[in-house]
């Protein structure tokens, strides 16, 4: 692992996307190194949103690179649903498939997509299924769990596929306050274990304590990145300190309690 | 003449006289028809379920190219087929059909296969309407959730959106069967020896057409009736338990049975509010 760990895993260059006449994203450059986790902040529709779909390949970029490994991820050569499969994403609004219970949600990929038997798809479903503590929930079905659980469980279903990178789309944004804990407290725990991780978040406090980089995106282009220590107490951009200052402002004082409950969380 | 002297003289007389001496023919009639309505009706739904899925294929990402044509092409001609089965009665095509494809194709089909093909091609037409939106109404982040694993299109329309999808029609494919069940009656244009073809050749045979029809009516209803019921089983069954079974956790290995606040457990929590608030205003 050492030996790879300094080259970018994922490398984007001079991205850009329009819908029609609308350009959303205008000339992104960044890169992600293996075990990082970076932090994606902004306002909404800065593109954060469709970064990430871009580096996923739901969206086509109209212009500019992404780079797997080295290698362009949108060049023919390469099967979109193989790349795919290697970086993974947790959706806002968790987009479980309803018809199938837990379990099968996370062993529907590892048996079409990797050509994983049953038994072995699930014995590391039920095992990944204990890491987010759904364990007990493998017969249940998506409508069946709450919100934070089901987060949790797409949290599962995508660490089943073993991605290289997990990018997450503000994975916390659409749960109950005192839901957003548990799956904050799950993601620290992936972070602590090396994952790379691309997360696109409103939680300051997450951002702040767990990221390695933190991306401030405003208007379709980074404004300024850099250790989360400085974007939060220097940043240096005058769009970073109005945002912040916007977000300290509103969020601040419901943070505290949110830590105490993902420090609560054994 | 001895057995017209047998022969009953009251309207209640002949219906009890009909079902006890040709209540095979009825059977063989109503059995004709319900292998007619099942089977046209499941075939229906393959048909729909093949050109919904095609109509429902996205082309911007290629228009210009060739499959992008054939696509269109292909688009059109369903299109027209829906359109002109939807829009001209099933006892015409069934004529049609019948007689054009021998005059035309000297294909010599038996009446209940020409039948068949009609009450299939007829069924299709609707169910393929049908199925776009039950494919539309499977929400787009679990299509974009299982490409994000790396699932192809085939592999997720096969495992997450037509199950959904065929959920969601359940009720027009029961509308269907039943209206098949009825509709088949229109086959007897071609000598089809469904239920009202039967029935029309026993009124004739005793001039009683009173007495026939209304064992007809009955039978026919029996029989939707029976399948309406049958089919509000199967979907119910479909939907799967209300409750799971909680699995034995690393922990603890008590076992436990979750109940889910479903749509009726819900209404009595309405009721049970609305009970109390009463009972608060009446203090
Ligand atoms: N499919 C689309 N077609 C047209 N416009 C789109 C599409 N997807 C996104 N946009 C537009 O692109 C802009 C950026 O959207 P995006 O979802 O990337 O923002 P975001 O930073 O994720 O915002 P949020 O924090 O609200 O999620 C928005 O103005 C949005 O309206
Ligand atoms: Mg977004």
């Amino acid at each position: 692992m050492n030996t790879v760990m300094n080259t970018p895993v994922v490398e984007v260059d001079k991205l850009r996307k329009s819908f029609g006449k609308v350009e959303v994203l205008s000339g992104i450059d960044f890169s992600v190194e293996r075990g990082e986790v970076v932090c994606v902040i902004g306002s909404s529709g800065s593109g954060k949103s469709t970064l990430l779909r871009c580096i996923n390949m739901l969206e086509t970029p109209s212009s500019g690179e992404i780079r797997f490994d080295g290698s362009r991820v949108d060049s023919g050569r390469c099967r979109a649903s193989d790349y795919r499969a290697k970086v993974g994403m947790v959706f806002q609004q968790f987009n479980l498939f309803n018809n199938l219970s837990v379990l099968d949600n996370c062993v529907i990929g590892p048996m079409k997509v990797h050509g994983r038997k049953r038994p072995e798809a699930e014995e590391a479903a039920r095992a990944l299924l204990a890491k987010v503590g759904m364990d007990r929930y493998v017969n249940a079905k998506p409508h069946q769990i709450s919100g934070g659980q089901k987060q949790r469980v797409a949290i599962a279903r995508a660490l089943a596929m073993e991605p290289e990178v997990l990018l997450f789309d503000e994975p916390t944004s659409a749960l109950d306050p005192e839901m957003v804990g548990e799956v904050l407290a799950v993601m620290r725990d992936l972070a602590g274990e090396g994952l790379t991780m691309i997360v696109v978040t409103h939680e300051m406090a997450f951002a702040r304590d767990v990221s390695t980089r933190v991306v401030f995106m405003d208007k379709g282009v980074i404004a300024e990145e850099g250790a989360p220590e400085d974007i939060f107490d220097h940043p240096s951009n005058e769009r970073t300190c109005e945002f912040l200052a916007r977000f300290l402002e509103d969020e601040l004082p419901a943070e505290e309690p949110r830590d105490k409950a993902m420090g609560a969380r054994p | 003449m001895s057995a017209a002297a047998a022969l009953p003289s009251t309207f209640w007389g002949w219906v009890l006289y009909l079902a006890r001496t040709n209540w095979s023919m009825f059977l063989s009639g109503a059995g004709v028809t319900v292998v007619l309505a099942v089977l046209g009706t499941l075939a229906g739904c393959v048909i729909g379920f093949l050109v919904g899925m095609v109509q429902g294929i996205p082309y911007p990402a290629m228009t210009r190219s060739v499959g992008g044509i054939a696509l269109r092409a292909v688009k059109a001609v369903l299109a027209a087929y829906v359109e002109v089965f939807r829009g001209t009665p099933m006892i015409v095509q069934a004529t049609v059909i019948y007689y054009g494809s021998k005059q035309m194709f000297g294909v010599d089909m038996s009446a209940f296969v020409a039948g068949f093909v009609v009450v299939s091609i007829n069924t299709g037409a609707y169910m393929a309407e049908s199925v776009r939106g039950g494919i539309d109404s499977v929400d787009r982040g679990q299509t974009e959730a299982a490409k994000a694993i790396g699932m192809t299109h085939f592999q997720t329309m096969v495992s997450i959106v037509l199950p959904q999808a065929f959920r969601n029609i359940m009720p027009q494919v029961g509308n269907n069967l039943i209206i098949n069940i009825k509709d088949t009656s229109v086959l007897n244009v071609i000598s089809v020896s469904e239920l009202f073809f039967t029935s029309k050749s026993l009124a004739g045979t005793y001039y009683q057409y009173f007495p026939t029809y209304l064992i007809t009516c009955v039978i026919y209803f029996v029989m939707t009736f029976a399948c309406s019921r049958l089919l509000r089983w199967y979907e119910r069954k479909l939907d799967g338990p209300t409750s799971f079974e909680l699995a034995d956790g690393a922990a603890d290995g008590e076992k436990a049975r979750v109940k889910v606040p479903g749509r009726t457990s819900r209404a009595l929590e309405l009721l049970n509010g609305k009970d109390n608030s009463k009972r608060r205003a009446m203090r």
